[in-house]
């Protein structure tokens, strides 16, 4: 199978979601895993700037053109903003889950709270159990 | 898991990293490459689908076609021998037991190939009524089925057989051809709504033909494709899915599948009065083609509503590969199916504006 990419310098959740700290705010997108699961992405449905998101619930929800999967938020906070690219362009979330397909960014109620989330080397235990 | 049947190509589909998914309690692939490379692949050029999961169930006989005409809605005598048909099996309230194709080998011999799903259930079906003079048989773990299908389908498998293949028109077949080695029954078949054909053989030499039709499609870029695939161009296509358009609940004329239901073909059959009204009275709901207007893409089992009332529910629904439009076949309230009626989708609990839009979206 294809070798997938878990980046050293995120943070990971168990539903497969990435948190990159930038400052005193965090981008979210889905890993390289999430994205070869679902296979072609077609459509991505993400919240607004202000918006609350909290954790374990549902932000939004990436659609493959086979099924839906909902997002979860790894933390809670507010959105300070969306990627509008992937409105036009969801096949990011296949060619450049990391980079291009970030999906939110937002204002962590408490930026500890990332430290919580899973290492890398947690997150390819997760991963290499499912598969 | 591991109780889950395998398809004769299981080992092939291990080698080649394709992920697979319990399908109706089969071990199958969802895509080889990508769903959406693999559907272009289909609509431009050729590519390959294992279906040996469908169930086949051999009918013999000297009263084998009267059988059938009992419990086809389909008009069996009209089939001769060569030629394949595409009918439906009905309870007698109208409901659907499966949708199938029947293949005349001989006079007294045929041949009902059945979604996979549905095999025993219909095998059970079937004996329940079979009546002196026929013999059934449940031949599904002997015979593998592998589909070429598209554009270039033809020029690919003529490279392995010695019949004209362009003499072979849609829903004939010639049994006991020889396909680089391995005898098979050819057949000008499909479930993509493209040309093509779908290719009967020993289970045991599956494996075989399956290289043999890559390695001879391989100039025309033949790729091997999944159930995903093999449903996005069905969908499109606007070929019924037991299960989703047709259930014991939906009849075949609201599935809209009447072109396989005879109601005034000179024998009985199982359902008859049902549907004969539903023809002459009119159906209670019909299948019918929806494009998003708002975004959100609908998929099965989701509501449909006219301002507050429910008329219904999605049946299938993706995003059109070909197309690039979001769209769904839905079964809604007759008195509502008008092309052009906006209507909403509930997606996730958000309503969502859809306009009804001819079907098939997609012909060759």
């Amino acid at each position: 199978m294809n070798v997938l990419n878990v980046p050293k310098d995120l943070r990971y959740s168990e539903e497969h979601e990435w948190v990159k700290t930038e400052g005193q705010t965090v981008k979210i997108g889905i890993t390289d895993f999430a994205q070869d699961e679902l296979g072609d992405i077609v459509f991505v449905e993400l919240p607004e700037v202000g918006d609350d998101i909290e954790a374990d619930a549902a932000f939004g929800s990436v659609e493959s053109v086979k099924t839906v999967s909902e997002l979860y938020a790894p933390i809670s906070g507010k959105v300070v903003a969306v990627n509008e690219e992937l409105e036009d362009s969801p096949e990011f979330v296949n060619e450049s889950p990391y980079e291009k397909a970030w999906m939110i960014e937002i204002e962590p109620n408490d930026l500890g709270d990332v430290e919580k989330l899973l290492s890398p080397e947690d997150y390819e235990k997760v991963i290499n159990e499912e598969d | 898991m591991g109780d889950l049947k395998q398809s004769p190509l299981a080992e092939v589909y291990k080698k080649s990293g394709a992920k697979t998914i319990d399908f109706g309690g089969w071990d199958l692939p969802v895509q080889f490459s990508s769903i959406k490379e693999e559907h272009q692949a289909v609509r431009e050029r050729v590519g390959l689908f294992d279906v040996s999961h469908m169930g086949e169930i051999e009918v013999k006989g000297s009263e084998a076609e009267n059988f059938l005409q009992y419990l086809m809605t389909n008009d069996v005598s009209k089939l001769q021998v060569g030629g394949a048909q595409y009918s439906a099996m009905c309870y007698e309230n109208g409901g659907t037991v499966d949708d199938l194709i029947i293949y005349k080998k001989e006079s007294e011999d045929f041949l009902l190939v059945v979604n996979a799903s549905n095999t025993d259930k219909d095998f059970e079906w079937i004996l329940s009524h079979v009546p002196e003079g026929v013999t059934v048989r449940n031949s599904s773990n002997d015979i593998a089925q592998i589909a070429i299908q598209g554009p270039l389908a033809e020029k690919v498998l003529q490279k392995l057989v010695k019949i004209d293949l362009s003499s072979l028109g849609a829903f004939k077949f010639v049994d006991a051809v020889n396909v680089g080695g391995i005898q098979s029954l050819v057949s000008r078949t499909g479930y993509t709504g493209e040309d093509g054909f779908e290719i009967y053989c020993p289970w045991g030499e599956a494996v075989n033909l399956w290289h043999a039709l890559l390695d001879a499609g391989e100039e025309e870029g033949i790729l091997p494709c999944g159930l995903g695939a093999r449903d996005t161009l069905r969908f499109e296509a606007k070929h019924a899915l037991y299960g989703q358009e047709l259930t014991p609940e939906i009849s075949p004329l609201e599935a809209g599948i009447g072109f396989a239901v005879k109601v005034d073909k000179p024998s009985d059959f199982i359902g008859k009065s049902v549907l004969k009204a539903q023809k002459e009275n009119g159906i209670p709901r019909k299948l019918v083609g929806l494009e998003m207007i708002d975004k959100g893409i609908p998929r099965a089992h989701y509501d449909v509503y006219l301002e507050e009332v429910k008329i219904g529910e999605v049946t299938t629904g993706t995003q059109s590969p070909t197309l690039k439009k979001n769209l769904g076949l839905a079964l809604i309230d007759k008195s509502h199916s008008a092309l052009g009626t906006e209507v909403d989708v509930d997606i996730r609990g958000k309503r969502r504006k859809a306009i009804i839009v001819k079907a098939p979206f997609y012909k060759r």
